[in-house]
This record gives structure tokens, sequence and C-alpha cells, in this order.
């Protein structure tokens, strides 16, 4: 995989976790990591919908299964680079960290910031996932076939 | 007709402000939290968010709230409340088979990969009240298992290894959005998931039983149903590539039916589909019913006549909001319309009797 390629992968996981961040997390790691909040809003936060597709069958055509709510914001930092900030729900100040953490990830600041926002969040999303993972196996059945008879 | 009447407004205001106060009920209960509605009342929340068409807990929660727990209300809160956001665009189609499952049952194999998972369900209670519910308790925990992390893939998958059963293969085109244009008939499958997702759960149910009793018989067995959190992912025009933009949870269902085949092709089964916001099992299955049933005409089969095969009548009536909407309002003052009515009938009594004294002259 070349640089750039590297580079957008990288982007899109840390934008998938600010865009998963718990209820209040967001804002609480932000302030905790005493995140600047220098520059342009080139999009101040802003609540919309997204429509969710689904796919006949599970694999077949597109159609429409209903839309979720998601808040965007932009913001161009004093030295020109672009964040992009998207999260569920309707959030605005979440919103607005996501862009500017996005930002700050592209500049010297991602050294500090991924520690210190994006690898908690990360752990906070795999162990609740894992906690349900743990309750599903626990009610996973296990059959037995009772011996009944001769024949 | 309508007519504008004015000098209502005083008892307007009342009603709502009592109306509020109902609402609270009795002070000396604690106030109901959106956040405890949201946790505890989960499949209520689920219901208004799959028919009123917007994903969004905390939303559907406040809705019930102000509702007072009137969900077809609260529905109609949540689609109003819609209308007013702006759409940033469309996801990509969710990817069922990566979805992380909370339940997982197949009742056409036993053994399968990945397992028969029950998850959080009601089959299997007694149904018989639980007292200890009135009574604050200990907050219950429940068992967890070491995470085998198998893959758990689509039992039609199986079958359709093995060329049983008819393929859904993928396409790229855009679905008609029904929020955005009049619906129009013969509708397209697409609009048709669309239109019964949304659609009033107890009317999808009744269609759907409908068609076991034998108004449209299809022979469905669940071939798959899972519940669990799916990824949502779309591309970002700005970005130039793809992102997750959050985590939904959805119900599946998967139904094997009978046979279709022809001197070309040789017997296959056919297969309906459901897929629903939340943990939503009942409409699930339902929705695949029906949206088989209403397959008859592309899978060449006889109409029967029944209602859960005519598309017009069940998608013109499947949305409680438009339904509520047009029945309620005959409550509403139709004083001009009645009064032509009430003239009417006494014209018809005054030439009646009329007749009857002259015959009897």
């Amino acid at each position: 995989m070349d640089g750039k390629a590297t580079a957008q992968t990288d982007r899109q996981h840390w934008l998938g976790l600010l865009a998963r961040a718990p209820a209040g997390r967001l804002d609480a790691l932000c302030r905790a990591a005493q995140v600047p909040r220098a520059g342009t809003w080139l999009r101040r936060a802003e609540i919309g919908t997204v429509m969710l597709r689904g796919r006949a069958g599970g694999t077949g055509a597109p159609f429409n299964l209903g839309e979720i709510t998601v808040t965007r914001a932009a913001v161009e930092l004093p030295g020109g680079t672009v964040g992009h900030g998207h999260v569920q729900g309707r959030d605005k100040a979440a919103a607005e960290w996501a862009a500017l953490v996005d930002a700050l990830m592209q500049t010297d600041a991602a050294g500090r910031l991924r520690p210190a926002i994006l690898d908690p969040i990360a752990a906070e999303l795999a162990a609740t996932a894992a906690d349900r993972a743990a309750r599903a196996a626990a009610t996973r059945v296990e059959f037995f076939t009772l011996v009944r008879g001769e024949d | 007709m309508y007519v504008a009447v004015k000098g209502g407004e005083r008892a307007i205001d009342n009603a709502h402000a009592w109306l509020a106060e109902e609402r609270r009920g009795d002070v000396g209960v604690a106030e109901l939290g959106v956040a405890q509605i949201r946790e505890q009342l989960a499949l209520a929340v689920n219901r208004v968010m799959a028919e009123g068409s917007l994903y969004d807990p905390d939303l559907a929660a406040l809705a019930i709230k102000q509702a007072r727990g009137d969900l077809i209300e609260a529905v109609f809160l949540i689609r109003a409340y819609r209308t007013t956001l702006p759409r940033f665009g469309a996801s990509r189609p969710v990817d069922t088979d990566a979805m992380r499952c909370d339940r997982r049952i197949s009742a056409t194999f036993k053994d399968l990969p990945g397992g028969q998972v029950l998850g959080p369900t009601f089959d299997y209670t007694h149904r018989l009240l639980d007292f200890a519910l009135m009574a604050e308790g200990e907050a219950p925990m429940a068992p967890r298992a070491p995470v085998t992390g198998e893959a758990v893939p689509h039992v039609m998958a199986l079958l359709d290894r093995e060329g049983l059963i008819q393929q859904e293969p993928a396409t790229g085109t855009t679905p008609p959005d029904l929020t955005r244009e009049p619906m129009e008939l013969p509708a397209d499958r697409a609009l048709r998931l669309q239109a019964l997702t949304r659609g009033d759960e107890g009317f999808v149910l009744g269609l759907a039983y409908s068609t076991q009793r034998g108004y449209g018989r299809t022979h469905a067995f669940v071939g798959e149903l899972r519940i669990g959190a799916v990824t949502v992912e779309m591309d970002i025009p700005e970005l130039g590539f793809a992102i997750t933009l959050g985590e939904v949870v959805l119900t599946e269902c998967e139904t094997v039916n009978q046979f279709a085949g022809s001197k070309t092709e040789p017997p296959q089964f056919t297969r309906g589909y459901g897929l629903v916001f939340g943990q939503s099992e009942r409409k699930a299955i339902s929705m695949s019913l029906v949206d088989r049933a209403l397959r008859w005409r592309e899978l060449g089969e006889d109409d029967e006549g029944v209602p859960a095969q005519d598309e017009e009548f069940v998608l013109m009536h499947a949305d409680n909001v438009q339904a509520t909407g047009f029945l309620e309002h005959i409550k509403l003052p139709h004083y001009v319309d009645f009064q032509s009515e009430l003239e009417l009938i006494r014209k018809l009594r005054r030439t009646a009797q009329a007749e009857t004294q002259e015959a009897a002259e």
C-alpha cells in the first residue's frame, strides 16, 4: 500500500471512531486533552439526516430503510489544515470536536491526540461490543441428541 | 367543506394545559425521564423509530413521553420533526452479513455455522406477570461466555451454494424514495420494502397472518432471523472516500418459501425479506411474509385476489400516520357539510310524508 492510501485508511479509521464515540465522551476527552479550539469554522455544527439503505434479500437491489440523525461540522486550522467532523445523533459540540480532532490529527499534534482521545474511544467501543458478544455467546444453543431405542 | 370558526382559543389553550397536567400524572410519583424511556422501554422506542422512519433513540423516547405513551402519536411527532432536517445524503447499503448478532436463529437448519443464538428474547418465557418488577431490586446480571469469533454467514448463502434458492443479485440502482416522490403504482420491490419497513406493525402483522391462514398462502419458513448492530457508511464528497457514520441495531428476517420453476428452470425455493430498525422481530417476520406475497407477479404466480397480494391495498393503507390523519379528521368541525345533509334529509322526509299523505287520501 502506498503512503497516500495508508494515510487515507488511517484517517477513515479515526473519523469512524470520532463518529461513534459514546455520548458525552468526545467532549470529556477533548477537554481533558485541552484540544485548542483555534480555527475558522467552514461549517458550524449542523444537524441533518442520512438515508440508510438496505438490500432486498440482504444481497440484492438497494432500498431505502429510513433515516438516521447525523451532525456535521468543518473547520480550518490557522495553518490551513481542514477537518471534517461527522457524528451520529444530534450532539453539535461533539461534531465540532470531531472536526477539530480530524484537522489536528493531520498535524504534529497527532502523536499526542491519538493516545489521549482516539485510543480510549476505540477501547471503550471494543469493550462494549465484546461484552454484548459475551452475553450473546452465553445464549448459544448447545444441542445434544437423546438416544432412544435400539433402531 | 371547511369554514373558519373563531372563538375556541381559550378552550384550546386550556385543553392543552390540562393535557400537560395529565401527562405529568400524580405529582406524588416521580417524573419519568427520557433516558429512562430510552433504556427501559426500548422496544417501544424501537417501534417508534421504525414507523417514524428515523433512527434516533433519544428523540423517539422524547416523543413517547410527549405522546403519553401513544405510539402512533409519537410516530407522528418523529415524522414531523424529520421534515425539518436537511438530508446530507444516502448511506451505502448496510452489510447485514457483517452484523454483530445479539440474536440469530434459523427454523430451517439446526446446525449451522455461527450456531443458534437466542439473545434477549421473550421466547420460552411463561408469560406470567412478574410481580418482582413492582419492587425495586438489584440490577439483574446476565451470564457471559467466551466469544469464539466464528463467522455468522447468512443461511440463505448455504442454500444459494447449491442453487436451491432464487438468487438476489446486487445492483447499483438508486432506489425510489416515497418520502420524496409520491408513491406510484405498480411499485417496484424497493418501494414496497420501504413502505413495509415503516408501515404500521399491527397492519403488517395482520396481513402476514392472513397469508398464513390461507389468504395467499406462501408457506414460509423462517430461514434466518438476526438482530444486531451494523455499521453505517457513507461516501463523503468533501473527503473523497467513505467513512463510518455510526451504528444501528436492525432486525433482519429471511423466509424460505415454496417453489417457483418453469420449463427452463428447475424448481427453486423463493424468498421474502424483512429488515426493520431496532429489535423488532414480529415486524420483521411480518414484513418478510408480506413482501413474499406481494411478489406473486414477478414469480409468475396466480392472482388469488387476496388482500396481501393487492399492492395498492397494502401500500396505501400501511402508513399509520396517513391513516390516522384521514381517520381522525372526521372529528373536526364539519358544520357546513353536516348542515347540508340535515337540510337534505329534512327535504326527503317532507317529500316522503307528503307522498304517504296523498296515498292515504
